[in-house]
């Protein structure tokens, strides 16, 4: 492919997967190790006392999870800090002199977070092999949600870069937005366990409709329709593109 | 035939309410050398943000090689190669991926791209640096480093944003060359500095911005014909005691071996000579007390505030 845009877009997610390959402690290890406490401590310690959950053995039913919680963070940091380290060194300028397209470098961005967020997941996936025998019900679907969840928040951490005027910005939102939503999206316990009104309230929670949807895709058990996830999943697909979009046209926090 | 630059009415006024630019008029011919001088805060490096896509617009009209910046931003984006004032690529990268990588935002693929960044490392004289991360080269490197990335898609026109500040002489010299060379070749080439000595030495033409205006635009050979009074520091053999009267110069003592005069543009040096001669005076040396556009620049500044505060 030899059209200008497309090797400005390889270009860019050329760069975004060497700069979180080349720094793999801090960007690969992390969640790997992570994941593992949690298989340990939740799956086998706690999670043999616990029994079933929704008639699956406990670490067969938060794997999905947890996998798909690595997903989520790493997805979001990677283009959060990359994007907002470029603004920081000014190098971001690089792409604004040059005749790329604002969808150009959102794709590229995005592509290069979805692309670490996957990386994790793999890796937890494999880890998580050691611990549960992990049959795919639907490789389908657990594909297309994994993915299309990476790409939502790869697109969210764009958002918030773009934003950002200081490093805390880029983690305010993770610790105090992305963190208690993914805990209270299903990932440990199933909604069906709690009071009417507090399923209520989860199912106000996206990433509760990505979790729930990805372990369907895995174990074949979800707690809601699968179709009103993916819809759910593309619309804020959409929505946060176009925001992101805007916001590149717009230059803002970007030129004055 | 189209012109290099073309700025009609540029106005720019910030968020903050500062008004940057007062409606621009500015014209760079194909080929050219061209000086933006001005002081600090004067809307220089807003001129060259707004060209080069890192300033947001405001009213107005800016035409790069025929090129409209509100209908055709990627023609005027792929015209240009932009040196900018302040270092701006990841410090982490090795100099030849900055190369490399801005040659891809371009759509050069890496084959070309690699051949082109050693090409241009090499006339740069940084190949020798090219595995280095960028954040261990000195100041004058990375400036070089910043014209090389500016180069490597090949643009006609080069836009540097005080290009040597902070480079040591020898380096500034070298790259002076480097640029003469490369408008030679056709590259129409804009810069701003603080050294008048290098817009004077390099620039077939300069404009003079303050507060937001241009306050003149000629060739510089022009700028310099109508400048009327010179002054001169000549040194002497001998003590000097008093000041020395020159008919028709108003002349001062400078210290008991240097005497400093002003010599209108009707006047020769040859008259000071004669007068200095005949006073037993015997001249060991003569030299310019400022640069000549210097002295221009701040008559035309001051002239320019002096009007703002009246």
């Amino acid at each position: 492919m030899n059209h200008p845009y497309w090797v400005a877009f390889s270009t860019i997610v050329y760069k975004e997967i060497r700069r979180f390959t080349r720094i793999w402690v801090q960007t690969l290890l992390p969640p790997g190790i992570t994941m593992v406490l949690y298989f340990i401590i939740f799956g086998n310690l706690i999670g043999s006392r616990i029994g079933t959950m929704d008639g699956y053995d406990y670490m067969q039913f938060i794997v999905p999870g947890l996998i798909m919680m690595s997903v989520i963070t790493n997805s979001y940091g990677n283009v959060s800090s990359s994007f907002f380290s470029n603004k920081f060194q000014k190098s971001i300028e690089e792409l604004m002199v040059a005749p790329v397209p604002n969808w150009v470098i959102m794709l590229g961005f995005v592509t290069g977070g979805a692309a670490r967020g996957l990386a994790c997941g793999l890796i937890v996936t494999i880890l998580s092999l050691w611990f549960t025998d992990l049959q795919v019900h639907n490789i389908l679907i657990t594909l297309s949600v994994i993915v299309l969840t990476a790409i939502v928040f790869a697109t969210a951490g764009l958002i918030n870069a773009i934003f950002a005027t200081k490093f805390d910005d880029v983690t305010i939102v993770p610790t105090f937005i992305l963190t208690p939503l993914t805990y209270l999206g299903g990932v440990f316990y199933s909604v069906s366990l709690l009071p009417e009104v507090w399923q209520w309230v989860s199912k106000l929670n996206p990433i509760f409709y990505m979790v729930n949807t990805f372990r369907y895709g895995i174990i074949g058990h979800s707690d809601i329709p699968v179709l009103g996830a993916y819809a759910m999943l593309l619309m804020f697909t959409a929505l946060l593109m176009s925001w992101a979009l805007y916001l590149l046209h717009t230059g803002r926090g970007l030129r004055s | 035939m189209t012109k290099a630059l073309e700025i009609k009415q540029l106005r720019k006024v910030f968020d903050n309410g500062f008004v940057a630019l007062k409606g621009i008029d500015l014209n760079v011919e194909e080929g050219d050398f061209f000086a933006l001088l001005g002081p600090n805060g004067a809307g220089k490096s807003t001129i060259l943000g707004i060209v080069s896509s890192l300033v947001n617009k405001g009213e107005g009209k800016v035409i790069v090689r025929g090129h409209d910046l509100d209908t055709d931003r990627e023609g005027v984006k792929r015209s240009l190669g932009v040196v900018p004032q302040e270092f701006n690529f990841n410090s982490f990268e090795k100099v030849q991926d900055i190369i490399v990588q801005q040659a891809g935002y371009y759509g050069l693929k890496r084959k070309l791209a690699l051949a082109r960044s050693e090409t241009y490392l090499k006339q740069l004289d940084l190949w020798d640096k090219r595995d280095v991360p960028a954040r261990l080269l000195s100041g004058g490197m990375k400036r070089r480093l910043m014209i090389a990335r500016a180069l490597v898609h090949e643009p006609r026109m080069l836009i540097l944003d005080e290009p040597t500040a902070g480079v040591d002489i020898e380096i500034r010299r070298s790259m002076w060359t480097f640029l003469k060379q490369l408008n030679r070749q056709g590259t129409t080439i804009i810069l701003t500095t603080h050294y008048l000595e290098e817009a004077e030495s390099l620039c077939r033409n300069i404009a003079i911005i303050d507060n937001g205006e241009i306050v003149t635009q000629a060739p510089t050979k022009e700028l310099l014909k109508g400048k009327q009074r010179s002054t001169y520091v000549v040194d002497v053999r001998g003590t000097l005691t008093t000041t020395p009267e020159l008919e028709g110069f108003h002349s001062r003592l400078v210290d008991d071996h240097s005497l400093e005069f002003d010599l209108t543009s009707e006047q020769t040096l040859n008259e000071v000579f004669s007068q200095l001669q005949a006073k037993e005076l015997e001249v060991v040396s003569i030299r310019p007390k400022t640069n000549r556009l210097e002295e221009l620049f701040v008559d035309l500044t001051t002239h320019s505030k002096q009007e703002v505060g009246a």
